[in-house]
């Protein structure tokens, strides 16, 4: 286990590696010179000189790699061009926004995903099955962006239930918080119920003709302690994992969610970033995201190993 | 012989003589699901080729006194904020869309594949570089790095389709990577390798088709991945870009006037939701018609 762990964590170094020289080299695909594009409308030579000497691009590509790279690793992400604030601090205000929604959507996709699976699997071949798997399908097929659209139609304008955007934290208003927040979680968190809906589904199938379940049957259980206590137990093992990599499909649908909703968030932050051109901004968030999404990566493999006691030895 | 035993000879002899891929489209055709889901795609294909033809009106021509009108019988969808006429636009929209998914598709292809077949086959350093830049475009997620390249590019159509296609390129690699180890093993491969055929003989001619069936799966379901991130890049103003019409800006258009004319909403976030659902749908119909196991 350990030297599984040692070897997993080995592995990080040169995928963050390879992130690193991506992001990086994301600057460079820059049409014309940079200092140019960063000095705007500004075509003063004395400008333009000062912001290559400022960013290091009088030096060769190498040595700009390392100095951002040694910026990164003792937490400094550059400035914004625009609003001259450190990245840092703009990840630190804007992360706990979307990682609210991102839990809110978790815990709605997990909701709905994992007991439409069940019963999709228990009910094979039934109205409840088809039912599923439509539901899987329409989650997987509706573009993100419509769906919060249409939601902001029906329960803001039509009905006037809830707020059409905005953003309240948790901690200062609880329940408007939550009603600011539930619709744009929700547009997350119905594409990833679809996943693991499906996920579930595949799951509880292959575990319902194992012979554990027949003996468990046999030994004259009820159906539903079958199903609730041997079978989904270890159907759900593999599904909660699988689940944690979805957090890739929940940034990204972050991005036009929060843009949807107007949620000051992380995605809104890379859009407006790309916008205005501030590319300190827009690497510091890919790089934050990336390693966001290699660490879940790394624990949702060790527990993975952690409760199949067959992959510890 | 009886009949019946005759007629069960001559069906097993036609199974034998029957191609893969006959034998896969028989078994797609089948499924009603995929079945819809090609004539979906199908008309929305002749929609685009022929839009000049179907269009009953000029998809950017504006007019003053048309402003956001409700679906009528003279503009079954309605029109749109400026005056044109949304059924129009959703149709030379489609141009985009199709477009997007396939080139898009086409380039992670065409990049992907030789990277994946040669990172399985050579294996050594070779593989162990390709599959961490791989690790590395998947550490990133999808739609955030098209928008930053798309960004980094600039915005345009042709950008967008070049920012997805470089960004699915990474599961292409991986998904080739894994076909070619579990294929290089077999014996028709060593077989060609003991005849003395060279290496990219043996990778293009004996290992590539028989990693086709998943490729083919994976592109179906990479387009309706492609169209839905072309639409949320020109949502976003990086894609195709106005009076040019698309189904992402159309939305991006339509969110502002929600209240007064939410039909303008309405019909291109069906046009993609219908598209991509069909590709989904004819995904997992090739899914299981090209399963062994199904036989």
């Amino acid at each position: 286990m350990l030297n599984f762990l040692a070897r997993r964590i080995l592995q990080l170094i040169p995928t963050l590696f390879f992130v690193s020289i991506l992001i990086f080299s994301l600057q460079h695909l820059l049409p014309g010179d940079p200092a140019l594009v960063m000095a705007g409308e500004e075509r003063d030579p004395e400008v333009i000189a000062h912001i290559r000497a400022q960013y290091r691009l009088d030096q060769p590509a190498p040595v700009q790699y390392v100095y951002w790279v040694k910026g990164v690793l003792s937490g400094d992400f550059g400035e914004s061009l625009r609003i001259k604030v450190p990245v840092r601090e703009l990840i630190e205000q804007k992360l706990p926004v979307t990682m609210q929604l991102a839990g809110m959507a978790i815990v709605i996709a997990f909701l709905i995903g994992i007991p439409a699976g069940i019963v999709s699997a228990v009910k094979k071949g039934t109205a409840w099955d088809y039912g599923a798997n439509l539901f899987a399908l329409w989650g997987i097929s509706t573009p993100n962006f419509w769906l919060g659209i249409m939601l902001i139609f029906l329960f803001s304008i039509e009905l006037g239930w809830l707020p059409a955007s905005g953003y309240v934290p948790l901690t200062e208003n609880w329940r408007a918080s939550l009603a600011a927040t539930i619709m744009p979680a929700f547009v997350l968190g119905n594409a990833i119920a679809a996943i693991l809906m499906r996920h579930t589904r595949s799951a509880m199938l292959q575990v319902l003709e194992s012979d554990y379940v027949r003996t468990a049957r046999a030994k004259g259980l009820s159906e539903r302690s079958v199903i609730l206590k041997h079978a989904m137990r270890n159907a759900l093992t593999p599904v909660i994992t699988l689940g944690a990599l979805e957090l890739g499909t929940l940034l990204s649908g972050a991005v036009l969610t929060e843009q949807i909703f107007s949620i000051p968030g992380f995605g809104k932050l890379i859009v407006d970033a790309v916008f205005n051109r501030d590319y300190a901004v827009v690497q510091g968030v890919v790089l934050v995201t990336a390693t966001i999404y290699i660490t879940l990566n790394l624990i949702a493999d060790i527990a993975y190993i952690l409760v199949n006691p067959r992959l510890r030895a | 012989m009886t009949d019946a035993a005759l007629g069960a000879v001559q069906v097993a002899a036609s199974d034998e003589l029957e191609s893969p891929a006959r034998r896969a489209l028989r078994r797609l055709l089948r499924r009603k699901g995929a079945v819809a889901g090609l004539v979906v795609i199908a008309t929305f294909i002749v929609l685009a080729l022929f839009a000049p033809l179907i269009s009953p009106y000029d998809p950017l021509a504006t007019s003053w006194t048309l402003v956001r009108k409700p679906p009528s019988a003279l503009h079954w969808f309605g029109t749109d904020d400026l005056g044109r006429d949304i059924f129009g636009r959703v149709i030379y929209g489609a141009r985009a869309s199709l477009i997007a998914g396939a080139i898009s598709v086409g380039i992670a292809l065409l990049i992907g594949v030789p990277l994946g077949l040669l990172s399985g086959y050579r294996g050594g350093f070779i593989d162990a570089l390709i599959s961490r830049i791989t690790d590395a475009m998947l550490a990133c997620p999808f739609l955030i790095l098209a928008i930053a390249l798309a960004a980094f590019l600039g915005p345009s159509l042709g950008n967008a389709m070049i920012a997805i296609g470089v960004s699915t390129t990474p599961i292409f690699v991986r998904l080739t990577r894994g076909q070619v180890m579990s294929v290089k093993v077999e014996d028709y491969v060593e077989a060609a390798r003991a005849m003395g055929n060279p290496r990219w003989r043996i990778a293009l001619f004996h290992i590539l088709p028989n990693i086709m069936p998943a490729l083919l799966v994976q592109a179906t379901l990479s387009i309706a991945a492609a169209i839905i991130a072309e639409a949320a890049l020109s949502f976003l103003g990086l894609g195709q870009q106005p009076p040019a019409p698309s189904w992402g800006s159309m939305l991006n258009a339509a969110q502002r006037f929600l209240t007064n004319a939410p039909w303008m909403a309405l019909w291109p976030g069906l046009a993609i939701f219908l598209v991509v659902l069909s590709f989904n749908l004819v995904g997992d119909g090739l899914r299981d018609a090209l399963d062994p196991r199904e036989r």
